[in-house]
C-alpha cells in the first residue's frame, strides 16, 4: 500500500506542502485563483509542524485502527479494504464533526465552505498523484511503498 | 490565513544594543533589486522562510508581503521556490554614473571600507572577466587519415592511476619486478576539490563522499578532518594536512587513499584561512579538534616548511607515518614561479602534485586577493608539465589541475595540457545547488551548502545532492569519451600532455609559447 512518508531530517519549512494543499482542496484548483481575495476561503489538509528548526508536514495517517471511521454516525468515512486509505463521502457527511473529535492526529479540518463537511488527506485520490509530495522542493514528503498500515 | 505570521526564525529578537553597535550609516546602493508582481503573489510566506537574509517580511497593517532590496544576495532562493513566479530578483538598474575607471563595485567598495574600515570579504571564485583560456582552445578531431571511434560502440577507457611512475619496468618470466610507487585507480579523471567540513555543511561533505564511492573517484576533506561517520568513506578519500594541522591524527592519515599536504589554495594564494567561531558547531569542533566555539585559524604559511627541504620532511614523516602505501600530494596555488616549484615539490618526494588556478573557489577570501593574485590555471599547468618534462622527473608526478574547471570540454583541454586529472569544486557546488552569490563567507548560504545553521544545512537532501553530483559527473565522463572518440583516442592516457590535439585561437605569441599549443590553422 501506497503512503505518505515525512522526513523531519530534510525538511526545510518553506510549507510548500500546506500551499499545493490548498490549491488541490479549492474549487477552481488553480494557484493563481485559488488565492485571489474574492475566492472561497482555502483549506489545507496537511499541518506543518515546526519547533525551533524542526519541522515536518503533518497529515492523516490512514490509520489500521482508523478511529474516524469507527465514529463517523453516518458512514461517510470509510477505510477502502483493498488500499487501506481512510476517505470521506462528502455526500453523506452531515457535520457532526465526531471524526475531528475521535482522529488523534488532528488530521481532519472542517469544511465549511459548501455545507459543513469533514476534509481529509485523500492522497489526491482524483489527481493522481499527490500534490505535496509533487511539490516538495527536497524530497522530504515521499510516497513509499508499506506492508499495511 | 492560519500560518503564523511571524515564524520563529524570521521574528528579530531585539539584543542588548549599545550606541557603538549602530553602524555608520550606508552610502552604498543596492546590489540587486527585488521585484514582486502583487497579482502573482498569493501571501503564501515561502520567500520569507527561504531567506536567511530577512529580505522579505509581512506587513501586517497592508496584509502585504514586503522586501528591503538592500539586504539581497541575489541567490535566487526566493524566485525558485515562489510557486506563482511572482519575484524577479535582477542586478539593481539604479547605478552609481558610468565610469570607465571606477566602477561601481569599486565605488560600493570603497563605501563599505569607508563604513567599516575592514578588509572586503568574498566567497567562491575570482569573478572578473579575466581571459578564460580554455575558451581560446579549440580541440582536434579525426577525419579521414585516421578513424574516429564511437565509444558506445568501442571500448573506451577512462581509467586513471594516481601516483608517481618508476622510470622504468622490468620484467621477468611475465611478472613485473619493479617496485610500483602506491598507485591509487580512479574511474574518471575528475575528482572532487577540497572544501572542508565546516566551510560546507554535513549534508554537502556527505553527498560528496557518497557520490565519489558511487563513481569510483576520490572526495577530499579539505582541512577540516575527516568527521567520525566519514570513515566508512575511507576508500574513496582525500584528506588533507594542512597549516593549522585540524583534525590529523594517525588514524585519519590512514584512512586516506591520498595524503594532501596544502600549502596554497587558488583563491587565496599566500594567506591562511579563518573560520569563523560561530562555524565551530559541537561536531565541527569534534572533526578538527578544536574546542567548539574558537576560531578556526589556519596560517598563512605550513610554520614547519621554510623551503623544499622542510617540505621533503614532512612528505617522509607523512609516508612514514602511513608505512609508504599512500601516495602523497602536495597542493599548491598557480603562482608565477609554479614551475620552478613543481619540480622542487617532485624532488621533495611528493606523488601527486595538485595546482590550483585563480579561478578556484573559497568559502571566505579577502577579495583583494581573490580577485588580483596568482595565475590562470592554464599557464600553471602548461609550464609545470613542461618544465618536469624538460628535467625529466614527470613521470615521478601526477598532475592534478583545478581552479576553473567548468565543463568536460575544459577537463580534456586540461589533460591535453598536462594534466592527468582535474579537480572539480565550483562545478561540484553548482550542481548541489550554489549559484555563486559569493556569500559562503557569512554562514547565511540559502542553498544550505556553505553553512552550520541547522536549519539552513537541511535544504541539501544529501540523496538528491549525491545522485545530482553522480549525474554531472557521469555527463562529463560521457563528453569527454565523445571527444576522445572524435580524436580517435581510446584511452584518455594517450591524450595526456598531447598538445598537438590543441590550437589556440586569438593568442599571441607568447601566450602560445607559454601553453605551448600552435595557433590555429596552423
Amino acid at each position: 500500500m501506497l503512503r505518505i512518508k515525512s522526513d523531519p531530517n530534510v525538511c526545510i519549512g518553506c510549507g510548500l506542502c500546506r500551499i499545493w494543499c490548498k490549491v488541490e482542496h479549492s474549487p477552481s484548483k488553480n494557484i493563481s485563483k485559488a488565492f485571489k481575495p474574492a475566492a472561497p476561503p482555502t483549506l489545507s489538509c496537511v499541518e506543518l509542524e515546526e519547533r525551533g528548526c524542526e519541522s515536518f508536514a503533518s497529515m492523516c495517517r490512514h490509520c489500521e485502527e482508523p478511529l474516524c471511521v469507527y465514529g463517523c454516525i453516518t458512514g461517510a468515512m470509510r477505510k477502502d479494504p483493498q488500499t487501506g486509505l481512510v476517505t470521506v463521502d462528502r455526500s453523506k457527511c452531515v457535520g457532526c464533526w465526531t471524526c475531528i473529535l475521535m482522529c488523534p492526529n488532528g488530521a481532519i479540518v472542517r469544511d465549511e465552505r459548501n455545507g459543513y463537511t469533514a476534509l481529509k488527506c485523500d492522497m489526491c485520490l482524483e489527481r493522481g498523484f499527490p500534490s505535496c509530495v509533487e511539490h516538495c522542493p527536497n524530497d522530504a514528503l515521499v510516497i513509499e511503498e508499506v506492508e499495511d498500515v | 490565513m492560519n500560518a503564523p505570521r511571524n515564524n520563529s526564525r524570521n521574528a528579530i529578537q531585539a539584543p542588548q544594543r549599545k550606541a557603538s553597535d549602530f553602524r555608520i550609516r550606508s552610502n552604498r546602493l543596492a546590489e540587486f533589486s527585488v521585484e514582486r508582481d502583487y497579482d502573482k503573489c498569493i501571501k503564501c510566506e515561502v520567500c520569507i522562510r527561504q531567506c536567511s537574509f530577512d529580505v522579505h517580511y509581512y506587513e501586517e497593517e497592508e496584509d502585504l508581503i514586503k522586501h528591503r532590496s538592500e539586504d539581497c544576495v541575489g541567490c535566487q532562493r526566493c524566485a525558485v521556490l515562489c510557486p506563482t513566479d511572482a519575484l524577479t530578483i535582477r542586478p539593481n538598474p539604479a547605478q552609481y554614473r558610468a565610469h570607465g575607471s571606477w566602477s561601481s563595485e569599486h565605488v560600493k567598495d570603497i563605501n563599505l571600507q569607508a563604513e567599516t574600515g575592514g578588509v572586503v570579504l568574498t566567497g567562491a571564485g575570482n569573478d572578473k572577466p579575466m581571459p578564460v583560456y580554455w575558451d581560446k582552445l579549440l580541440i582536434n578531431a579525426s577525419q579521414v587519415t585516421n578513424p574516429s571511434i564511437d565509444p558506445l560502440r568501442e571500448p573506451m577507457e577512462l581509467r586513471t592511476f594516481l601516483g608517481a611512475k618508476p622510470d622504468g619496468v622490468e620484467i621477468e618470466n611475465g611478472k613485473l619486478v619493479t617496485s610500483m610507487p602506491p598507485q591509487v585507480q580512479i574511474e574518471t579523471p575528475i575528482l572532487f576539490s577540497a572544501i572542508s567540513y565546516g566551510a560546507i555543511s554535513y549534508n554537502v561533505q556527505k553527498a560528496l563522499a557518497e557520490a565519489a564511492v558511487e563513481l569510483g573517484t576520490l572526495f577530499n576533506t579539505g582541512e577540516g578532518g575527516l568527521h567520525p561517520d566519514f570513515y566508512k568513506y575511507r576508500d574513496h578519500a582525500i584528506v588533507q594536512v594542512a597549516s593549522g594541522r585540524f583534525g590529523v591524527h594517525p588514524d585519519y592519515l590512514n584512512a586516506a587513499r591520498i595524503v594532501e599536504i596544502k600549502i596554497g589554495q587558488g583563491a587565496k594564494p599566500g594567506i591562511g584561512g579563518h573560520l569563523a567561531g560561530e562555524k565551530v558547531s559541537e561536531s565541527v569542533s569534534i572533526t578538527r579538534m578544536i574546542p567548539a566555539g574558537t576560531d578556526a585559524i589556519s596560517p598563512a604559511p605550513q610554520h614547519d616548511i621554510y623551503s623544499i627541504e622542510d617540505l621533503r620532511m614532512l612528505v617522509y614523516a607523512i609516508k612514514e607515518a602511513t608505512n609508504y602505501r599512500v601516495p602523497v600530494s602536495v597542493k599548491i596555488a598557480a603562482v608565477h614561479n609554479a614551475a620552478a616549484i613543481a619540480s622542487g615539490i617532485v624532488r621533495a618526494g611528493a606523488d601527486v602534485i595538485a595546482i590550483d588556478g585563480f579561478r578556484g573557489g573559497t568559502g571566505a577570501a579577502p577579495k583583494v586577493i581573490r580577485d588580483n593574485v596568482g595565475l590562470p590555471i592554464e599557464f600553471a599547468l602548461a609550464s609545470v608539465d613542461k618544465r618536469l618534462r624538460d628535467e625529466g622527473i614527470r613521470n615521478r608526478v601526477t598532475l592534478i589541475a583545478g581552479g576553473g574547471i567548468r565543463s568536460a570540454g575544459d577537463v580534456v583541454k586540461a589533460i591535453a595540457l598536462g594534466a592527468d586529472a582535474v579537480y572539480i569544486g565550483t562545478a561540484a557546488l553548482i550542481a548541489v545547488g550554489c549559484t555563486l552569490c559569493q556569500k559562503c563567507y557569512s554562514g547565511k548560504c540559502n542553498w544550505g551548502i556553505a553553512t552550520q545553521d541547522p536549519y539552513l544545512a537541511k535544504r541539501v537532501n544529501p540523496d538528491i545532492a549525491r545522485k545530482r553530483l553522480v549525474n554531472l559527473v557521469k555527463g562529463w565522463s560521457h563528453e569527454i569519451k565523445e571527444m576522445l572518440g572524435g580524436m580517435g583516442i581510446n584511452s584518455i592516457e594517450s591524450l595526456r600532455g598531447s598538445r598537438s590535439q590543441l590550437r589556440g585561437i586569438g593568442l599571441t605569441t607568447e601566450e602560445l609559447n607559454v601553453l605551448g599549443v600552435a595557433p590555429a590553422g596552423n
